[in-house]
């Protein structure tokens, strides 16, 4: 220890690592979420060109499910972080966590 | 059938990846640009930048972490930040609301005049420097994934980061010596 004191433990407790805002979190998934979402159609719209072929009429199908699963994972990153925060801060946190997927599963459906 | 499963396995690795690291990512911004706004800015523009070339990115990573990769995409937001806007980092710890929510009670009183001389003394550095500090410090990184952020060798990253603590110990004793 120099008479500064530990320059490297003063540099962790200065830099210590900080939490994003909910609000972040929220519009960054959303922004994902349409991102997947266009990649599922497109792919989707690929596979239909491909329907010509008997042999493929099973694969557009497949598309939209997998198109629907991307969405799904993004709002079950939604849900872990919301059961997190039931943990700590009680009974709010679950009314609010409930919300928050609710809205994720709307927007699965409606998109 | 192929593509689909290959879809599918990508965003469910893109989402492991985001879970991951979303806070490193913000940290770095944080740390490097002073204020909350714009780190949501540049965390945001990372995550969907990196959703882009996941695919090249994780083949070409040959199974080694892709958090140095994520880091340099923010790197990257962040010089193009200063350079388009001419600006200069701020230091987070004038933000009294922050430093309220970081350390307890005691550490106010006995050490904020230190940490904020601490992060006056990094924002000072050399980008290079500061930001080595901010990888190693805020996100536990190690040289190994510090040098392949900042596209560096190990030895190279090695001395930065030992450069950077003397140069900021150095100038936290002159500071102290006024």
């Amino acid at each position: 220890m120099s008479e500064l004191g530990d320059v490297e433990s003063l540099l962790r407790s200065a830099l210590r690592p900080v939490e994003p805002a909910e609000g972040l979190s929220d519009r960054l998934e959303r922004g994902l979420s349409e991102i997947t979402g266009a990649a599922a159609e497109e792919l989707a719209d690929t596979e239909l060109s491909a329907m010509r072929n008997p042999r493929n009429w099973g694969r557009p199908v497949a598309a939209a499910v997998v198109g629907g699963a991307a969405t799904g994972a993004l709002v079950l990153v939604r849900a872990r972080q919301r059961q997190k925060k039931r943990q700590a801060r009680g009974l709010r946190a679950v009314e609010k966590g409930v919300q928050g997927v609710s809205a994720g599963l709307r927007r699965r459906l409606g998109g | 059938m192929d593509e689909v499963a290959h879809r599918s396995r990508l965003d469910s690795d893109f989402t492991e990846l985001y879970r991951s690291h979303l806070r490193d990512v913000y940290s770095y911004a944080y740390y490097r640009i002073g204020n909350h706004h714009d780190a949501e800015d540049i965390t945001e523009q990372t995550f969907l930048q990196a959703y882009r070339h996941f695919e090249r990115a994780q083949l070409e990573s040959h199974g080694r972490p892709l958090r140095p990769w994520l880091i340099r995409i923010a790197h990257n937001l962040a010089a193009n930040y200063y350079r388009d806007r001419s600006r200069r980092p701020q230091i987070p710890l004038e933000d009294a609301a922050l430093v309220s929510a970081l350390h307890d009670t005691e550490e106010l009183v006995q050490g904020r005049q230190r940490l904020k001389d601490v992060l006056e003394g990094v924002a000072k550095l050399p980008e290079d420097r500061r930001e080595a500090l901010i990888m190693r410090f805020s996100l536990g990184m190690d040289n190994k994934e510090i040098a392949r952020a900042l596209d560096r060798t190990e030895g190279a990253t090695k001395v930065l980061i030992h450069r950077a603590i003397k140069q900021l110990e150095q100038g936290l004793k002159e500071g102290g010596d006024e």
